[in-house]
C-alpha cells in the first residue's frame, strides 16, 4: 500500500502553466520548423527531418502535456512498450517489403 | 471442520483509515481514493496503448506504399492544402495546451478556469472538424475520394489542376496515377480514423462542460479530466505524425 | 505412486453451503445481467462459452462427419468451406481467446491477489456484454449464409471473391476483440495496483503472471486485427485498393496485419491455459513448482518474444527469402520459454506425492500433448519442412494438439479444480477421471492420424481426398466421436453435481493460494477481512501450519 502513496505522490505533482506555455511555444516553433523544411530540398533527408521534428513534438507533448516527466515508473514503462510495439509492426512488416527487392538471395 | 467464512492474517488497520475519509467518489472495491486513481490513470494509458496499435496498421500501411509509389505520394500530397493543414496542426495544439491548461484548473480547483479551459478546447476541436470538413469537400468535388468517380485527371494533367500546377508536377505515367488512389485511400482512412476520435473527445468534452460548472471536477476528484486530457493529447500527437506524412511529403521543387 | 487421494472434505452430514455467498447475495436475473462482481460476470461467461464451444464442436462434427469418404457427398463444397471457416472462427474467438482469462480469469484473479474485485468491474461486465454482441452477430451469420473464406479471412479471396457474410463475421470479431481488449486492460490494472499487503510480484501463484502475459498480449496485439478487419470491410464495400494489386495494393499486407494479431493470439490462449496446469500440478504433486522464478519470467518472455514471429505463418505466400530466414530464426527461439515450463513442471512432479485426482489427469494429458504439439510446431517453423507441410493436414494436427490436447485440457482441467471453490460442489470423481481418459483417447485417435495424413500430403480445407487416404480420416472421425462423448459428460455431471454434488469446504484439494482460505461459494466482496500475505507461494509447510492451528482451535472449543 506505500508503494502505492508513494507513486500517487509522484503522479499527484501539479504541473504548473509555466511548463505549458514553454511546451506550446516549442511545439508551434516546432510547426513552422518542419513547414519550412518540406519547402527545402535536402535530397533524402526531407523525410527523416520531418519525422524527427514531429517525434520531438510528440515527445513534448508526451512528457509535459501529458505529464509523463512528472509520472512513475510504471507509466515510462508503458509508455516505452506501446512505442516499442509499435516500432516491431512497423519495422518487421517494412523490412519483409524493402528485402523483397533483393531478390532471391 | 465447519464452515468459518475466512481465515483472516490480521492487518485490519489498513482498511480503517479508507473508511473515516469515504468520498463519495471512491469505489468500493478499491482501498483508497490514491488506489482508485492511481488505477484508472493506468487503465487508460493502457488504453491508448491500444490506439497506438491500432493506428499503427495504418501506419504501416502507409510507410508501406509510400516506400513503393512515392511519385504518387507526392502528387497526391500536392493536392492537399498545406496551409489548412499547418492552421490545423496549430489549432490542434493549441487545442491541447488549453485541455493541459484545464486538468491545471481542475487540479488547483479553479471551477471557472476550467470551465473555461474546457470550452476553448471544445471550440477549437469544432475549428479542426470544420477546416477537415472544408478540405474533405473540396477532395470530393474534385473526385479524389477512392470508389466514388475516383478521377486520374489531375494527375495525368497537372496544368489542369491549380494545386497540381502551382506545385509544378509533371503528369504521372497511368500505373502510378492509378496509385494515387492507394493515398487517398490512406488519407481519408487515417484523417477519418482521426476525425472520428475527435468527434468522440468533442462529445466528451460537451460532457464535461457541463459536469464541470456543476463543480464535478473541483472538488478533489480530478481523474476524469486528467485521463480525458491524456486521450486529448494522444489524439493531438497522431495528427502531429499525420500532417507531417500527408501533407509535407515534398514540398520543395 | 501413490493411489491415495489427498480430497479432504467437511463432514457431510453437518456441512452446508454458506447461506451468503455471491449466488445468494441477490436474486434475479437483472442482479446477474447488471452484476459488477467479477465471480457472476465468469459464470455469465462460463455459460456462454460453452454455448458457443458446442456450437464450434457440432460444425467439427460435420466437417469429421462429411471426411468419412473420400468424396464431397455429405454437403456441397461451397458448405464445406463454410462450415469449417465457422468452425474457426467461432472456436478461436468465441472460445479459445476468452476461455480460460474469461471465466477462471475472472473469477480468481481478484481472490488470488487479494482483492475485492477487478480494477474496473464495469468495463469487466461491458466485456461480456461486447462478447455477447460478437457472438450473436456470429450466429447471425451462420443462419443468413455463412462466411467461406477460412477463419483467416485471407486476402484477395475475402476481398474479392467471396459473396458470403465477410462483413458480418468481420464485425463479430471486431467486437469479440474489443472484449478481449477490456479484459486484458482490467487484468494488467488489477495485478499492478491491487495487490494485498505483502503480495509481492513474486509471491503471486503462477496463473496470476500467466495471466499478466496474456493481458498483454491481449491489449496490444488484437488492436492490429481490428484495422485488418476494418481494411478489408472498407476494401469490400467501397473498393479502397490497399489490398487489390489491380489498384496497386498488396494482399498480404493483410496477411502481416492478421497474423500480427494472431500469432499472439495463440499464446493469449496458451498462455492461460499454462497457468492452471502450474497450479493444478503443483497441488497435486504437494511441491512447489519448480524454478518458480523461471516459471514466471517464461511466461512473459512468451509473451515478448510471440511478437517476433508472426510470418511463420506466411512462408510460402511470397514473403521474401531473408524473411523467411529471420522469421524461422526467432521462431526457434520462441519455443525455449515454453520448452522451459515443461521442464519445469516435469520436475515438478519429481519427488512430489503425486496423486491422480481429475484436474491432475487432464494436466498430465496436456503435458504430454501440448510437448507432441509443441514440437511438431519446430518442425513448422524450420522454412524447408514447413514449405512440405504447410496448408496440409499437419497444421491442423499441430494446432488441435495445443489447443485442444493443450488448451482445452488446461480449461478442463481448472474448470475441475476450482469447481469446488466456485460451486461449494464437489463433481463425482469416478466419472469425471473416466471422461478425462475417454477425452485423452478421443483426442489422440481424432487428430494423431492427422500428422500422418498431412505428411502424406492430404490439404487442410478440402471436401474431398484420394481414396488411400479414407482409412486415416475414419479413424480420426472415430476418435470425434469418442472425444464428443468425452466433453458431453462433464456438462452432465457438472450440471448434476450443482444439487447432489458432495459439500466441497474452504479446500476441498488443501492447496495453497489465498482464493483456498475463503469459503466456497465464496462471498461477494472475497473476504471478509483482507488478508495479507505473509508467505511465499506454493508454501505447503505454511499450509500445514495453518491446518495444525485450526485443528487445535478446533480442539480447544470443542474441550471448553
Amino acid at each position: 500500500m506505500s508503494e502505492q502513496a508513494k507513486h500517487a505522490e509522484d503522479e499527484h505533482h501539479i504541473v504548473g502553466p509555466k511548463v505549458y506555455v514553454i511546451c506550446l511555444f516549442g511545439l508551434l516553433v516546432g510547426t513552422g520548423l518542419t513547414v519550412w523544411a518540406s519547402f527545402v530540398e535536402l535530397g533524402p533527408w526531407n523525410p527523416v527531418i520531418a519525422l524527427a521534428i514531429a517525434t520531438a513534438k510528440a515527445t513534448l507533448v508526451v512528457l509535459f502535456f501529458m505529464h509523463v516527466k512528472y509520472s512513475s515508473k510504471l507509466t515510462k514503462l508503458t509508455v516505452f512498450a506501446g512505442i516499442f510495439t509499435f516500432l516491431i509492426l512497423v519495422s518487421m512488416t517494412l523490412s519483409d517489403y524493402i528485402s523483397r527487392a533483393w531478390g532471391s538471395w | 471442520m465447519p464452515d468459518s467464512p475466512v481465515i483472516a492474517h490480521g492487518a485490519d488497520e489498513v482498511t480503517d483509515n479508507a473508511h473515516e475519509e469515504h468520498p463519495s467518489y471512491l469505489r468500493h472495491h478499491f482501498e483508497s481514493t490514491e488506489q482508485q486513481a492511481d488505477a484508472t490513470g493506468f487503465a487508460m494509458w493502457l488504453f491508448l496503448l491500444t490506439e497506438v496499435m491500432f493506428f499503427g496498421g495504418l501506419f504501416t500501411a502507409y510507410l508501406i506504399y509510400r516506400n513503393w509509389y512515392y511519385p504518387a505520394f507526392v502528387a497526391g500530397s500536392h493536392q492537399l492544402n498545406v496551409i489548412w493543414g499547418t492552421t490545423n496542426t496549430v489549432v490542434l495544439i493549441l487545442s491541447s495546451f488549453t485541455m493541459a491548461m484545464g486538468v491545471w484548473c481542475a487540479e488547483t480547483r479553479r471551477k471557472q478556469g476550467l470551465v473555461f479551459c474546457l470550452i476553448l478546447t471544445f471550440v477549437l476541436g469544432l475549428g479542426f472538424l470544420g477546416i477537415k470538413t472544408v478540405e474533405y469537400s473540396e477532395k470530393i468535388e474534385k473526385h479524389h475520394v477512392p470508389g466514388l468517380h475516383y478521377s486520374l485527371k489531375s494527375f495525368l494533367d497537372p496544368d489542369s489542376d491549380a494545386a497540381a500546377k502551382a506545385a509544378g508536377d509533371k503528369p504521372l505515367a497511368l500505373d502510378m496515377a492509378r496509385h494515387t488512389e492507394v493515398y487517398f485511400s490512406l488519407y481519408f482512412l487515417m484523417t477519418g480514423m482521426h476525425a472520428l476520435h475527435m468527434i468522440i473527445g468533442i462529445g466528451i468534452l460537451g460532457f464535461m462542460i457541463f459536469r464541470a460548472r456543476a463543480g464535478a471536477y473541483t472538488s478533489g476528484h480530478v481523474t476524469f479530466v486528467e485521463n480525458f486530457g491524456l486521450y486529448w493529447h494522444f489524439v493531438d500527437i497522431i495528427w502531429i505524425y499525420l500532417f507531417a506524412l500527408l501533407y509535407l511529403i515534398s514540398r520543395h521543387q | 505412486m501413490s493411489t491415495n487421494t489427498i480430497v479432504s472434505l467437511p463432514d457431510q452430514s453437518t456441512a452446508r453451503i454458506p447461506k451468503t455467498n455471491y449466488i445468494t447475495k441477490e436474486n434475479g436475473l437483472l442482479s446477474w445481467l447488471l452484476t459488477s462482481d467479477h465471480k457472476r460476470i465468469a459464470i455469465l461467461y462460463l455459460i456462454s462459452l460453452s454455448f458457443f464451444f458446442f456450437i464450434g464442436g457440432a460444425l467439427a462434427g460435420l466437417i469429421r462427419l462429411e471426411l468419412l469418404t473420400p468424396q464431397t457427398d455429405l454437403m456441397a463444397t461451397d458448405t464445406y468451406n463454410k462450415v469449417f471457416t465457422m468452425h474457426g472462427v467461432i472456436m478461436v474467438f468465441f472460445f479459445l481467446v476468452p476461455s480460460v482469462p474469461a471465466t477462471l480469469g475472472n473469477f480468481l484473479l481478484p481472490m488470488m491477489i487479494g482483492a475485492k474485485d477487478l480494477a474496473l468491474p464495469k468495463i469487466n461486465l461491458l466485456s461480456w456484454y461486447l462478447y455477447m454482441a460478437g457472438g450473436i452477430l456470429a450466429l447471425y451469420t451462420m443462419m443468413t449464409g455463412g462466411v467461406d473464406t477460412g477463419w483467416t479471412f485471407t486476402t484477395p479471396l475475402s476481398t474479392h471473391y467471396v459473396n458470403t457474410n465477410v462483413l458480418t463475421t468481420g464485425l463479430a470479431v471486431f467486437v469479440a476483440g474489443f472484449s478481449s481488449i477490456f479484459t486484458g486492460l482490467n487484468f494488467i490494472v488489477t495485478i499492478h495496483k491491487m495487490r494485498a499487503p505483502g503480495m509481492t510480484w513474486f509471491r503471486l501463484p503462477l496463473f496470476v503472471w500467466a495471466h499478466y502475459a496474456a493481458s498483454i498480449l491481449m491489449v496490444l496485439a488484437t488492436p492490429v486485427v481490428a484495422i485488418a478487419i476494418v481494411l478489408v470491410a472498407l476494401e469490400r464495400t467501397i473498393g479502397i485498393g490497399v489490398f487489390d494489386p489491380a489498384k496497386g495494393g498488396d494482399p498480404l499486407l493483410f496477411q502481416h496485419l492478421f497474423w500480427f494479431y494472431s500469432h499472439p493470439a495463440v499464446y493469449i490462449m496458451i498462455l492461460p491455459g499454462m497457468g492452471v496446469i502450474s497450479e493444478v500440478i503443483s497441488t497435486f504433486s504437494r511441491k512447489r513448482v519448480f524454478g518458480y522464478t523461471a516459471v514466471a519470467f517464461s511466461s512473459v518472455a512468451i509473451a515478448v518474444f510471440g511478437f517476433f514471429v508472426w510470418a511463420h505463418h506466411m512462408f510460402i505466400m511470397g514473403i521474401s527469402n531473408y524473411t523467411v530466414l529471420v522469421f524461422s530464426l526467432l521462431t526457434m527461439l520462441v519455443a525455449v520459454p515454453s520448452a522451459i515450463k515443461i521442464f519445469n513442471w516435469t520436475f515438478t512432479l519429481y519427488k512430489g506425492s503425486i496423486t491422480f485426482e481429475t484436474p491432475m489427469l487432464y494436466a498430465f494429458g496436456f503435458l504430454g500433448l501440448f510437448t507432441i504439439g509443441g514440437m511438431t510446431g519446430v518442425f513448422l517453423g524450420t522454412a524447408g519442412t514447413d514449405i512440405h507441410l504447410t496448408e496440409t493436414y499437419f497444421i491442423v494436427a499441430h494446432f488441435h494438439f495445443v489447443m485442444v490436447g493443450g488448451m482445452l485440457m488446461a480449461f478442463l482441467a481448472g474448470l475441475h479444480f476450482w469447481w469446488p471453490k466456485m460451486t461449494g460442489r464437489m463433481y463425482p470423481e469416478k466419472v469425471s477421471q473416466l471422461a478425462a481418459v475417454v477425452t485423452f483417447i478421443g483426442f489422440n485417435l481424432t487428430f494423431f492420424p492427422q500428422f500422418i495424413l498431412g505428411t502424406l500430403g492430404m490439404p487442410r480445407r478440402y471436401a474431398s481426398y484420394p481414396p488411400e487416404f479414407q482409412v486415416l480420416n475414419v479413424f480420426s472421425t472415430a476418435g470425434a466421436t469418442i472425444l464428443g462423448v468425452g466433453y458431453l459428460l462433464p456438462v452432465l455431471y457438472l450440471v448434476w453435481s450443482l444439487k447432489y454434488g458432495a459439500i466441497a469446504g474452504n479446500n476441498p484439494w488443501q492447496a495453497t493460494g489465498l482464493e483456498w482460505q475463503t469459503q466456497s461459494p465464496p462471498l461477494t466482496e472475497n473476504f471478509a477481512v483482507m488478508p495479507v500475505m505473509d508467505h511465499e507461494a506454493y508454501d505447503y509447510e505454511w499450509l500445514e501450519n495453518q491446518q495444525q492451528e485450526q485443528r487445535r482451535e478446533q480442539e480447544v472449543t470443542s474441550a471448553g
